[in-house]
């Protein structure tokens, strides 16, 4: 083979490499994640990770720019068109648990350069990634219950379940 | 009297009253804009999906009672609701054409220029330097006046109880929460972050470039930036602020500025009247015979030779 055949070769093994995603590389890519363990009022559950992976075939969809491909978006690109994959895939890596403690608005206010002020604490990021999304496609869950279940102390704080008030049962429930 | 002399008093009098005028301090009214280090929340009904945990957790953080309706009803939204003695915040489901039906939470909406605080008159309302308008209970004599002030009618009352009613408002979770720096609890438990929390100076720059950024899905305005002198609790939406029950004839003065004139002159008149009135009906009868004044003449007048 030639040089250049070779090199040629080289490099079309090496694009197709980069353009496959994680899992095909068997990177670690969890199969299934256990969110919201920290809940007071709803439980814990089991995400299927495998079947999002399947159904939407590429991870920016989800883990914006933090994974997969790099995202069209007209405001991200401006900035980000050379940004390559984050070290760092996990929502909680860069959303913070409690966005709005004084510690946080401090932080946020301190540093003048920074661009991203508007970016959502991780409950806000995480329900507004899963319910925008869901809400495109047919017989996505929407409801809060059908996610995760509530807690004995869910029901106390939404007088709901068996702490609702007596004889006016509740229409409706999510 | 003569006429000079009584142009002279008048125009001492005009004179005296101009300085009176100068010295008013409410005349500054309408230029303030919040206290410096002022908090509010943004609501962003593009992301609101009327769970109405906002609700409940208002319920349970302000100590109300069991609602006749578990919060995760939604047949609730069938009405438009308003808030009371038992419900300081509600949520309200709006139609819109374009996107379908949009969700609107409302509460007090903690203006700078309080419309509640400049109609009471036992003083029961304080605007905080963290930006709340809270309300002194114990002070409060139930005469409602700031219901009817209230531009937005948020205030609530408990008609239910009958020796000892007040006006129960959101009050910001001041006493809980905003005192120490942290959010109030509506916007600590909405899953969608609708609900954004910040300096009311940060918020309204984050709100026009979030407007800036997504174009297609805000409509162009920031419901509460200018509105009656500005209000520490801000709404973008994808919808004009009408069609959430948002009343946009309100105007950028401060509820007070229909009042502050009058009420201003009050103690320069009070002052300046008498001593001007007194000086005037001096002069006009100093050369006057006093001594027949309030006597009674009756019958006394045959008596003189």
């Amino acid at each position: 083979m030639s040089a250049q055949r070779l090199r040629f070769a080289v490099m079309v093994v090496a694009t197709m490499l980069a353009l496959t995603p994680g899992s095909a590389l068997s990177l670690s890519v969890p199969d299934t994640l256990p969110l919201n363990s920290q809940g007071k009022l709803y439980e814990s559950f089991q995400f299927d990770h495998a079947r999002h992976i399947k159904l939407t075939r590429e991870c920016s969809g989800c883990h914006h720019h933090t994974a997969g491909t790099l995202v069209e978006d007209p405001n991200c690109i401006r900035c980000h068109r050379n940004s390559g994959e984050n070290k760092v895939v996990r929502c909680r890596g860069c959303h913070l648990a409690d966005p709005f403690s004084a510690a946080s608005l401090r932080e946020k206010n301190s540093n003048p350069n920074m661009y991203h002020l508007d970016k959502p604490g991780l409950k806000g990021a995480m329900h507004q990634n899963c319910i925008g999304c869901h809400k495109k496609v047919a017989k996505a869950p929407i409801g809060c219950t059908e996610c995760h279940k509530r807690k004995k102390a869910g029901d106390a704080f939404y007088s709901a379940g068996n702490f609702a008030p007596r004889g006016k049962p509740g229409k409706d429930e999510h | 009297m003569k006429r000079r002399d009584f142009l002279k008093v008048c125009l001492a009098g005009g004179a005296t009253a101009t300085m009176g005028g100068l010295c008013g301090k409410a005349w500054g009214s309408s230029s303030f804009e919040g206290y410096p280090d002022g908090m509010g929340v943004l609501v962003d009904t593009t992301r609101c999906i009327g769970c109405r945990s906002c609700e409940a957790a208002c319920n349970k953080e302000q100590k109300m009672p069991v609602p006749e309706v578990p919060f995760d009803n939604t047949s609730v939204f069938d009405e438009t609701r308003r808030t009371d003695e038992n419900a300081l915040t509600v949520v309200n489901r709006y139609p819109s054409k374009e996107s379908g039906p949009v969700y609107r939470k409302q509460q007090c909406n903690h203006c700078n220029e309080p419309a509640c605080l400049t109609s009471c008159f036992v003083n029961a309302y304080t605007k905080t330097k963290e930006g709340a308008v809270i309300y002194n209970s114990k002070v409060c004599v139930g005469c409602r006046n700031c219901m009817i002030a209230c531009p937005f009618n948020m205030p609530g009352y408990s008609y239910s109880s009958a020796f000892n009613p007040v006006v129960k408002k959101c009050i910001f979770c001041y006493d809980t929460r905003l005192k120490y720096g942290k959010p109030p609890a509506c916007v600590d438990i909405c899953p969608q972050e609708a609900l954004t929390f910040g300096h009311r100076k940060d918020l309204l720059k984050l709100a026009h470039e979030r407007i800036r950024e997504t174009p297609d899905r805000y409509y162009d305005h920031v419901y509460g930036e200018k509105e009656v002198g500005g209000t520490s609790w801000l709404y973008i939406s994808n919808i004009s602020p009408d069609q959430l029950g948002m009343d946009n004839t309100l105007g950028n003065e401060p509820i007070i500025s229909n009042v502050k004139d009058f009420l201003g002159t009050v103690p320069m008149v009070l002052t300046i009247w008498p001593a001007l009135f007194t000086g005037i009906h001096l002069l006009a009868t100093r050369n006057k015979d006093h001594h027949d004044d309030h006597a009674n003449h009756s019958g006394q007048e045959d008596d003189q030779p």
